[in-house]
């Protein structure tokens, strides 16, 4: 039960290995190892109305920059990333770790932050749910870290303490991303080809960490049917979790597909790509939240309606929000990806889109975050200045 | 008092005519505060109390303390029929309870639902429906969080809600009229909920349609109506729901509207909002789970040609939906004429073999129009043609269901539900249901979350108690494996509590496919002033889950009525198509349950134990009226 979630949080990076301590109940309480915290975590258990709980240091670069947003805060961290803003809202911090100062705080959210023991999370439909709202958790501290650090550098705010955690941030960093090799090449013969090379596709975005498990989606269309990622699904466990969907609207299979299925559906109707990718690179999305216009009558409003055209190496950030509605990312992206090598969506991700096969969208989306890393690194520069 | 009116009304041959209807209400004693103002948040604190054998009606003020710990709709129901609940279903002061909830006639998404409950004629189980419209919102702006009916009309009657005024009205000349004739005609008194012939002919499976559309189907409620002699409720009112925090509120209902926009299953481009619930069948026929010829095989080899495209493009169905919903999954076409949910849509083609459109959208209509259940009708005509060893043809559907409505030929036997007739025809085992309420259209073997869920369910057989299907098939919050038990027992337990406060406050269920109770809880806060949190709210759902549990011990169930029918456990489903629905594993499912039992705190036999009920401020359990009460 342990084991599948235990190796995914320690593939992606959010954890090391023996940090991680998970329990689950059904009738029974177990744990997936014995653990000087126990008798304080059963005590959750007994006050919270769950099934699955996690409680990790996560790794570095995550822990000093968890630790840093906690101990500045004054008890929420406020990301304003997309996923953070619809899934989770805010990151309640308890000051010490025990059951009086953590179920507070769990009662109203599914994690709590403990500046210098950890983050726990819970789920009430298994273990995969706090695995989920644990990645999140990471993923949102880490851009907010970065995006305010910019934000403060270039107001010259920021202190001699934020400097020495960003340095060593920045020395945890993984390596920009590379990749010499290639995807299946098409057109592919078969909807079997085409299941395989989504998931070649899907597997090799989630090893170059491009996004974490539960950020991104997929697609290829043959003309007639598009096939897209399953909404909630794993973009390197995609086996089972691809639906079909008829370009004519003749069933209602995709119902369970990817939330921004209509963004692609709509960038195959527009630039006519039959192969797109979507993922959640941090410094994609760190950059597109870096803007320097003073006094913007839109300054709360960027993700839904921005005015102006922003450009990051020539790849257009567009405003939008997930799935439907007349300010979704839908109404956006597949204007703006027109001759580009994809889009970058305010706060959330990156699309990119290519004709035959997934060589040249993945290639793309590693092109896109390594130049949004190589940007911010300058534009750090300029601001230190 | 005496009071006339003239009501015009149809005729059997629906020619207008004009009939005097004497109000006869003799013994109205208002209680003096009705019309005060009690200064509350969320709710009025007033519930009318209608006592239709003395022709009288007071206001009762619930304690705060009550309201906090059962909130409303389901659960205040719930509260208030405890000490009724071993009485038979249709003993005159066997109560008839109609609740709203705090959230009603508020600007909180979803909120136009409500709660009717009594015990249930069809099952014996504590028997209530949750059902959209906009009856809860007129209720609510009548001035009432509820209204609890008992004792018995000497004739045929209407009640009549308007504001902190209750009238009871003549309806003899409304006996034996179809429910669509009957609404048209009450339309102007604004909400309506509404029995039809089915009712006043005795079907067990008697439903209420409010609004001419949206139906308290399940467990027989509409004889609960026919039983007291009410053949409509309306209500129309003026008041508002004080809401503490107006802009508290307009945060949490944006960050829900945000959720749901991003929700695939409602407002998606394959959704409930574009295709109705309908939405659901293409996904059933695809996991290989469409119960089909009685649940005898789990794929319907026509499904394509049935789903809610084709309906989409025969019809053209407009869109419309409760009071307080911005989803709208209800479907009409033509004259405003409903269009099946999926539960309809699935068990009149499927389940039967029927591969006709239009005997689906006819069938909705007569059960519509006679009251009656859709799954359970279905469920007992798919019975009746596995003990005749014979499909039906779409035309004896048609007429079946006429017969039914009617009480003639073979359908007086079948307006006793699919266990009845089948424990008359000697075949007990080819009856679809769980303490004696019919499967919906899910099968058991294609998701074990629902299998259990249906299984321990406070109403039988129902899928809306815990709703695994947001896991194990939509994939929300996250997917769990729908060929395992695993982990399902709390999961069930869990789901059953969100359910009942989301039963309570009222809001739909379909919104927590993409909110949850971390929203609504914020919502609930900035409504009614109560400082709450998810996990309080998790609290009051385990209480009112609990209750239940209680209600249906009082009256003999046991462990052996939280079971499935032995099909299940016996043979397969689809076995031809990539996915392999086998037989559930029978120790496996006990196990789930036994784990089950010991997550919901009840005793290794499944009947509820009196620490855990004083800790939930229970109160002491009743002792079992009578062992074999509820199959009576």
């Amino acid at each position: 039960m342990f084991q599948t979630t235990e190796n995914k949080m320690i593939r992606s990076g959010l954890v090391e290995p023996d940090a991680l301590l998970m329990g689950s109940l059904d009738a029974h309480l177990e744990w997936n190892k014995p653990c000087d915290n126990i008798f304080e975590l059963e005590m959750l258990f007994n006050r919270l109305n769950i099934n699955a709980l996690i409680f990790s240091q996560p790794a570095e670069p995550y822990r000093s920059i968890i630790d840093y947003l906690a101990e500045a805060s004054n008890g929420t961290i406020t990301p304003n990333d997309c996923e953070t803003r619809t899934f989770i809202h805010d990151l309640p911090v308890a000051f010490e770790l025990s059951p009086d100062a953590v179920v507070p705080l769990l009662k109203k959210r599914k994690c709590v932050i403990v500046p210098g023991h950890g983050i726990i999370t819970y789920g009430t439909v298994g273990l995969e749910q706090a695995y989920v709202t644990f990645s999140s958790v990471c993923f949102a501290c880490f851009v907010k870290f970065f995006v305010d650090f910019l934000f403060l550098t270039r107001k010259r705010q920021a202190d001699q303490k934020l400097g020495q955690v960003f340095v060593r941030v920045v020395q945890a960093l993984d390596p920009p991303v590379s990749f010499n090799g290639s995807l299946t090449k098409g057109p592919f013969k078969s909807k079997k080809h085409i299941y395989e090379a989504i998931q070649e596709a899907g597997r090799l975005v989630v090893e170059h960490r491009l996004v974490d498990s539960y950020f991104g989606n997929i697609s290829f269309s043959d003309g007639q049917t598009l096939y897209i990622s399953q909404t909630g699904s794993s973009l390197d466990q995609l086996k089972d979790a691809i639906d079909p969907c008829p370009l004519n609207g003749s069933s209602c299979v995709p119902i369970t597909a990817s939330s921004e299925l209509p963004t692609h559906l709509k960038i195959v109707q527009h630039a006519g790509s039959r192969a797109i990718l979507h993922g959640h690179p941090k410094f994609s999305v760190i950059l597109s939240m870096d803007c320097d216009l003073e006094n913007c009558g839109c300054r709360d409003k960027c993700h839904v309606k921005c005015p102006h055209e922003r450009f990051v190496r020539g790849i257009p950030i567009v405003s939008g929000e997930v799935g439907s509605g007349p300010s979704a990312l839908c109404n956006t992206v597949p204007k703006a990806i027109g001759e580009h090598q994809g889009v970058i969506v305010y706060g959330h991700g990156v699309f990119t889109a290519g004709n035959t096969d997934f060589n040249r969208p993945f290639k793309h989306l590693i092109q896109i975050e390594n130049d949004c890393r190589a940007e911010y690194f300058n534009r750090l520069r300029l601001y230190s200045k | 008092m005496i009071a006339c009116a003239r009501l015009s009304i149809l005729t059997p041959d629906l020619r207008l005519s004009k009939l005097d209807m004497k109000f006869f209400y003799g013994k109205f004693s208002p209680n003096p505060r009705d019309t005060d103002a009690l200064n509350m948040y969320g709710w009025h604190g007033k519930i009318a109390r209608i006592d239709l054998t003395q022709r009288s009606w007071r206001v009762e003020v619930p304690d705060i303390g009550i309201l906090k710990k059962f909130i409303g709709g389901r659960g205040l129901a719930g509260f208030y029929i405890r000490t009724s609940i071993t009485l038979e279903w249709n003993h005159p002061q066997m109560p008839l309870l109609l609740f709203t909830g705090p959230l009603v006639n508020t600007r909180s998404p979803t909120s136009g639902r409500m709660t009717m409950m009594s015990r249930s004629p069809l099952t014996g189980t504590v028997g209530d429906a949750s059902v959209g419209g906009s009856f809860g919102f007129q209720l609510k702006k009548a001035g009432f969080d509820g209204i609890i009916v008992s004792g018995k009309s000497s004739q045929l009657c209407g009640i009549e809600i308007t504001d902190n005024d209750i009238r009871i009205v003549d309806a003899s000349p409304l006996e034996g009229r179809e429910v669509g004739a009957v609404n048209s005609l009450l339309k102007y008194k604004g909400a309506t909920a509404v029995i039809g012939p089915a009712a006043e002919n005795g079907v067990l499976f008697s439903s209420i349609i409010v609004d001419g559309h949206y139906a308290a189907g399940r467990n027989g409620i509409g004889l609960s109506f026919a039983a007291k002699n009410i053949k409509y409720i309306t209500a129309k009112g003026t008041h508002k729901t004080n809401v503490f925090d107006p802009a508290a509120l307009s945060s949490a209902k944006e960050d829900v509207f945000r959720l749901v926009a991003a929700s695939p299953v409602l407002l998606g481009k394959f959704g409930i909002s574009r295709y109705g619930t309908g939405a659901l069948y293409d996904l059933m026929d695809a996991r290989r789970m469409m119960p089909t010829d009685n649940f005898q095989k789990t794929r319907f080899d026509r499904a394509l040609k049935m789903n809610a495209y084709a309906f989409k493009k025969q019809y053209a169905p407009k869109k419309t939906g409760c009071r307080g919903c911005h989803i709208l999954c209800k479907k009409t076409a033509g004259h405003r004429a409903s269009m099946p949910e999926f539960e309809t849509m699935s068990h009149f083609s499927a389940l039967l073999g029927n591969a006709d459109i239009h005997t689906v959208v006819n069938a909705n209509r007569i059960c519509n129009d006679m009251g009656m259940d859709t799954i359970s009708a279905a469920s007992t005509l798919a019975c009746f043609s596995e003990i005749m060893q014979r499909k039906l043809a779409p035309e004896e559907i048609v007429s079946l269901l006429t017969d039914i409505g009617k009480k003639q030929g073979v359908g007086a036997q079948l307006g006793r539900g699919a266990v009845k007739y089948a424990i008359s025809c000697g075949r007990p085992e080819l009856a679809m249901a769980v303490k004696g309420l019919e499967l919906p259209a899910y099968d058991p073997r294609g998701a074990y979350g629902m299998a259990l869920a249906y299984a321990v369910s406070s109403r039988g057989g129902c899928h809306l108690r815990a709703y695994p299907v947001s896991h194990e098939i939509l994939r929300k919050p996250v997917a769990t494996d729908r060929f395992s038990f695993s982990e399902k027992a709390r999961m069930i337990k869990i789901g059953e509590d969100v359910n009942a406060v989301a039963d309570s406050l009222t809001a739909c269920k379909f919104i927590f496919f993409a909110a949850s109770l971390e929203e609504y809880a914020r919502i609930y806060a900035a409504v009614t002033g109560i400082k709450t949190s998810a996990q309080d709210l998790f609290t009051v759902g385990d209480r009112i889950c609990y209750n239940e549990r209680m209600m249906n011990a009082a009256n003999g169930f046991t462990e052996k009525d939280d079971d499935l029918p032995s099909r299940f456990f016996s043979m397969a489903g689809d076995q031809n198509s990539g996915i392999r629905i086998g037989p559930i594993d029978r120790d496996a499912f006990l196990t789930a349950r036994s784990n089950y039992y010991m997550a919901r705190k009840l005793n290794k036999s499944g009947m509820p134990v009196s620490a855990v009920a004083r800790n939930l401020g229970l109160g002491p359990i009743e002792k079992i009226s009578d062992v074999s009460n509820h199959r009576k």
